[in-house]
Parts: C-alpha cells; structure tokens; sequence
C-alpha cells in the first residue's frame, strides 16, 4: 500500500498559470471537501474547526456540507487530539488534524514526535499512522516569541513522517490532496501570512508527487532554494536582481520530507553558486541539511561556498519593525546571491 | 450521566497504604466495599470450562515472566522489562470481558495483556530477544507488543500516552457505526468498546486528563483501566497523587462514570466490569475502573524495592489471584483436582520453555533490510540523506 486509492503521478501537472484566483485557504479547503467527499473515511478535527468556521475561515462552510460528526470541534487540547488522531488513524481512519498554529503542537510533541512517526516501526510494520496534522507555521504578524514557530527544522529531525510546505494557492491544494492519500503521516505546513494569497487553482482534480521541487523563475547566476512562504521573499529578490542583470534560479521544494536534492543539484551543475532560504533558526535547520547534502554530493561543483539565509538567531519579536528584520526577507537574500557571485 | 458509584461507600482505610504497611480491611485484601454483592453474581452464569481456561491464561501468564526474568538476568532480554507477576487476573479478567475484537491498548507493562489477547509466547517471547519471529520483528522489544490480528494496538512506553489512542480507537469504531455504517474493511459495523489500560503513574499524566475529557465530551466508548499496583516506580500512590482513597473522583470531574474494583479476585472482576462493559457498548459512554492490583516483583528488572516492605508484599501475596481461582475451581466448583492443577501449571511451564528455545534458535533480524525497513508505508527517494527505506519482511502476525 502506498496510497488510500490509485493516484497516477505520472500524469503532467495541469497549467500553474490561470484566471481561477482564489485564496490559499479556499485552496486548502477544496482539498479537504473534495477528499472528504471521496472517501467517508476522512474527518477534519481541531480547534474552532466547525462552529466558528475555521478560526482563519479554512474550513468556512465545511460543517454545513459535512456535518459535526465529520467536521469536529475540540477543547484546546491538542495533545489529546492529536492522540485520538494516532488511535484512529492506526484502527483505519484518515484523520485530518487542524494544529491553529504548529506552535501549538508543541504540546502535542509526544504524540506527533513519539507515536506518529513511529508507530509503524515500533510494531513491526503492523500499523502506521496516515494521518494530516496541518495548521499556521511560521511569523504570523507580530505574534511574538511563542506563536511564531517554524517547526520543520525541529520536526524534520525526526523520520518517519512527511513534510509538505506549500508557498502559493496551486500548490496548497494539490500536495495538501496528496497528503491526505498518502499512507504515511505528513505534517503539512501553512502560513497565516498566506492565506489570503489569491493564485491560479486549476478547476479539475490534480495530486502534487511529493518530492519534486518546482522550478519557479530561471537563471544562470545563482540557485536559490527555499519553501514555504520564504520563496515569495525569494521570487521578489529575483525581481530585483534580474534590474542589475543577475539572474537566478529559484527552486521551490514544495516538501522537505522527500526532499529533491537531485533539481537542487541539477541546478548547481548550472550556476555554481547556491543560497538556501529558511524561515527558521540557523542551527541545524533545513538550511544546514540542504547545505551538507549539496557538499557531500556535489562539492565540486561549487563555485562559491554554500550559503543560507535564515531567521536571525533569537527568539521572534514583537516589535513591527524587528519582526521585519527577523524574517529571511528580501533584502538578506539579495546580499547573499551578490555575495556568492564576489558583487557586494 | 453521574454514576451510582459502588465504591463510594468505602471507607478510606480499606484502601490506606503507606510505604511500610498495607492495612488489610475486615476481609483482608479482597475489602467487602469493592465487591459484588448479592447472589445474582453473572460470574456465576461463566462455565466451569471458561474459568478452567482463565486459569490457565493466568497460570500461562505467570510462568511465561518467570521465565522472562530468568532470561533477562542472562542478558537475552536487553532494555526494560516490566513483568506482570502478580496483576494476571486484571488482564486476564478485563479481557475475557469484551469481544474480540473490540480494541485494546496498554501501557509499558505489556506482556500480561498480550498473551491474554491470543499472542503466542513465542512471538512475545522473540520480540525480547530482539528476533525476526517476534510480534513487532525484534524492532519495539519488552514495551511494544502489538498484535494486529487480535486488535492489540500495543504497549506504549510514555506514561499516559496510550490513553488518547484508547480514545482515538474507541471514537473510531463509532464513526464506522455513525458516520461510515460500516467497518473500515467493509464489512458491517458495531458497537465497539475500547479498553485503554494504565498504570496508577500515568494518573498524573496530562494526556490522561485531555483524553478523559475529550471521552466524556465526546460520547466515546473507551474504558480507563488503572491498574493500580500502588506504586509509580517507587512514589507510592499517595505520595503521587490527590485522591488516592478514592481515584473515581478523577473521573467523575470530567463526567465519567467510575468504578474501584478489588482487582485480585478474577471472579469479582467478571461481576463488576462486565456489566460495566456492557452499559458503555449501550450507551457509547466512557467509564474509569481502579482495578486493585499488586505486582509482586519490582517495577522494572534494576529494582531494589527499598520503597517497600518485604511484609507488605507477603500479605498481599495471601491473596493471590491464581490461588483464589484455583481455590474456588478446586471448593465450590469442584471441577478441578490438585492433580489436574498440577498439569495445568506443567503444561504452561513447558509453553514458557519452548518460548524460550524458540526465541533463542530463531535469527535475529537481518540488518538488511529490517534496519531501515517498517519506517514509511509509502517510502520515497529523498526521505532520508543517507539511502531509500527499503521493504522488509512481512510481519509474522500477518
């Protein structure tokens, strides 16, 4: 088993261009209906999921089509959720968990850490765990230290899940559907800062292969690679070098758990020279794994050493004009390709 | 829905322990407030033939940690080990309570309740010894015995963190009932109750008091089971938690019908939890049980058990559960002789033997591929830097 039903990935992607704009949360939510639509298996639970509508109006409407027997209400309890989502999904239902921000999950850090991506080893092969834990990751606005998490460096330490990151509406939609059919848990990363995001979603059905990153603007000079909502910081960086005639690739994961090193590499033979943007702290963050794994499997391609640029190294702040710097925003990306290409 | 709580009544000193002395009530261990009464006891509806088989499940059970221990201090078992000695008629008599195929899941101290699910010793037995013949293939060991076929969703190593899976199990054998109208593998549904075991430790685990929470909420049909030996490692009960005399009182915060149950006596056991059993598969309400019990070895196999007196565990020991089945097979049944007894405790000594000599002539696991196999479903290239997870062998319970 790999999938709850046959999904043919071989089939070309439909168009990322188009004038069906809709929202990154209408895009989430599209995904969830016509999943749950298709297989009775699938429930959505969480905080303020139903009656509320989505505490960010992801699931708006979803009670109204699906019912509070499949759209589910929670207690502010997300170590115990996300429990009942391990003994449910081991027993063979298709739990789709609403974290209102990872942040939150790390009160669940036993559950989602210890018992989901274990499971699977940990009984021999017997059962494992396909479940969706999804939610708000990363700088939300000015939420301060504590609702600001990016938990993929934390998290993706761990084997045994998966990791989606989606930075625009086309691709929320269709690897969030990927997710939800994949047999092994994914932990599948939103942001609050994307989510009214409008973008082209295509009207008919299409699934997202984990792990083929997305090539997104391309050039000679630089490969920039990111995921998540850090790789519109990067396609605005590129904006602004391509005026001073440089001119990159940018690389969007799309996952981190597969992680496509073989287009990163691809991409290096070209250029020479890569950057990899990170909303989370530096230390062994993704950053550092994307940069270990490009040295140790095409060191000698590279020009220029690898670089990163990630969140600075402190807790996130409060202030509007500290939490900008914070980020990895566009001005520390421009520095760093110039820095690669000897142009600062 | 508030519970007529057959232990309420019970005095605190019939239940008070300290670190020194147990104090037994009027009727030693076995306190007449935790026991059916009447004469309408449905353990008196249970066979001759079925009790004789609960007895030997207990009997097989002890012998099997006998052994366990004796290969432990020969270092064929690595890690922890809990042995169950002392507990069987709580695992045995729960079991035997409800269908087979309502789910369970369990705590650490996990052998007991495999064996009584049906898991052979042998694949029990092999998954400590770190072999491929073993339930979870030598990759969980002491703490993992999961047992797919008999809807054993395992033993679970973190304090407390079985008991929102209990949860979890039990809402999804609703949801097949209410939402699906029918199982997961497309057969028909039905009312399933989920027992969801812990130690008296896990008491003061948050996830214990979300998932009560969320069961009360939510309607779910799972069972709390303490199991309450009295200690949390060394911390006796009291020195870990409010409300020792009266744990029901932890329910019934969130709701929850509660029942104390003298845990020794297999028979007390039937009378009271399988009513129970039955009043939540009706009414897909969850229960608490504080199920009595003693383990008489110590809390893992490094334990010196300087928290207690030798005294404590001896009196205690007066009431052994597999002495008091026998008993009453042996008195009021009289459908069991001491010779038959005899044979009973034979057959499960050389059951717990050939488990051994199993466990010990079958391989290890091979390191390629079990090492990296059983960690994705669906594995993918780029999961990992260091190669693909490959597929491994099929599980021997499958």
């Amino acid at each position: 088993m790999a999938y709850s039903r046959s999904v043919d990935f071989s089939q070309p992607l439909p168009s990322f261009t188009g004038d069906r704009a809709i929202q990154f949360r209408e895009a989430l939510r599209e995904a969830m209906s016509e999943e749950m639509r298709r297989d009775d298996r699938v429930f959505l639970m969480g905080e303020e999921v139903a009656y509320y509508q989505g505490a960010y109006k992801i699931s708006q409407g979803m009670l109204d089509e699906f019912g509070p027997q499949r759209v589910i209400d929670t207690p502010i309890s997300e170590n115990g959720f996300a429990g009942m989502a391990v003994g449910a999904s081991m027993y063979g239902l298709r739990p789709i968990i609403e974290f209102m921000s990872w942040s939150f999950s790390l009160v669940a850090a036993d559950q989602i850490l210890n018992n989901v991506p274990k499971m699977l080893y940990m009984s021999g092969g017997q059962w494992g765990c396909p479940c969706v834990f999804r939610g708000n990751d990363g700088a939300g606005g000015q939420l301060g230290s504590t609702h600001s998490w990016c938990v993929e460096g934390l998290y993706s330490n761990v084997p045994g899940m998966k990791i989606a990151i989606p930075s625009n509406p086309y691709d929320a939609k269709g690897l969030l559907k990927t997710a939800i059919v994949d047999d092994d848990p994914v932990f599948f990363l939103e942001s609050e800062r994307m989510l009214s995001d409008k973008g082209h979603v295509p009207a008919e059905e299409y699934y997202i292969p984990f792990g083929k990153a997305h090539l997104r603007r391309e050039g000679n000079d630089c490969t920039l690679v990111s995921f998540g909502r850090p790789v519109n910081f990067c396609l605005e960086a590129a904006q602004e070098l391509e005026k001073e005639g440089i001119n990159v690739d940018v690389l969007d994961m799309r996952t981190i758990k597969p992680l496509d090193t073989e287009s990163i590499i691809r991409s290096l033979k070209k250029t020479g020279r890569v950057v990899v943007v990170d909303q989370c702290w530096p230390f062994a963050s993704v950053a550092s794994e994307v940069i270990t794994q490009v040295c140790e499997r095409a060191f000698d391609y590279l020009d220029h050493q690898p670089l990163r640029v990630n969140s600075d190294d402190v807790p996130s702040p409060y202030a509007k004009n500290l939490e900008a710097e914070f980020l990895p925003h566009k001005g520390k990306i421009i520095k760093a390709v110039k820095a690669s290409l000897h142009k600062l | 829905m508030q519970n007529a709580n057959p232990a309420s009544s019970t005095p605190p000193d019939l239940y008070s322990i300290t670190s020194s002395k147990v104090h037994l009530g009027p009727e030693g261990f076995t306190g007449a407030g935790r026991r059916a009464a009447g004469t309408q006891r449905p353990s008196a509806a249970v066979s001759n033939a079925t009790l004789l088989r609960w007895l030997k499940e207990m009997i097989s059970i002890r012998e099997f940690e006998n052994r366990c221990a004796q290969a432990y201090q020969q270092a064929k078992i690595g890690g922890f080990c809990h042995l169950y000695i002392g507990q069987e008629a709580l695992a045995v008599g729960t079991i035997n309570c409800v269908e087979k195929d309502d789910p369970i899941v369990t705590a650490y101290r996990d052998h007991g309740h495999a064996l009584a699910r049906g898991m052979s010793m042998r694949a029990c037995m092999a998954e400590m010894f770190g072999k491929i013949t073993g339930c979870a293939k030598g990759k969980g060991g002491s703490m993992h015995m999961f047992d797919k076929p008999n809807w054993n969703f395992g033993g679970h190593g973190i304090v407390g963190a079985q008991t929102p899976l209990g949860a979890g199990l039990a809402f999804a054998a609703k949801y097949e009932v209410e939402v699906m109208k029918r199982a997961v593998d497309g057969g028909p549904a039905k009312r399933k109750v989920s027992l969801c075991y812990l130690g008296d430790g896990a008491l003061n685990q948050g996830a214990l008091h979300e998932a009560m929470n969320l069961s009360g909420l939510m309607n779910i049909p799972v069972i709390y089971i303490v199991e309450n030996n009295r200690y949390s490692m060394g911390t006796a009960i009291e020195r870990g938690t409010t409300m020792a005399h009266d744990l029901t009182a932890k329910a019934r915060a969130y709701g929850i019908e509660g029942l104390q149950i003298d845990g020794m006596d297999i028979l007390n056991i039937y009378d009271l939890f399988k009513p129970l059993v039955d009043r939540c598969r009706e009414t897909s309400r969850p229960a608490f049980v504080d199920l009595l019990t003693y383990r008489y070895q110590g809390h893992s196999m490094s334990d010196p058990q300087k928290y207690r007196k030798k005294d404590e565990v001896d009196a205690v020991k007066t009431t052994d559960s597999i002495e008091l089945l026998a008993r009453h097979l042996m008195g009021e049944r009289k459908c069991m002789s001491e010779a038959d007894y005899d044979a009973i405790v034979a057959e499960a000594k050389a059951a717990a033997i050939d488990a051994v000599e199993f466990a010990e002539s079958s391989a290890t696991p091979e390191v390629e591929p079990e090492l990296w196999s059983d960690v994705y479903s669906n594995p993918q290239p780029g999961l990992s830097p260091q190669r693909e997870y490959p597929t491994g062998a099929k599980n021997p319970l499958l």
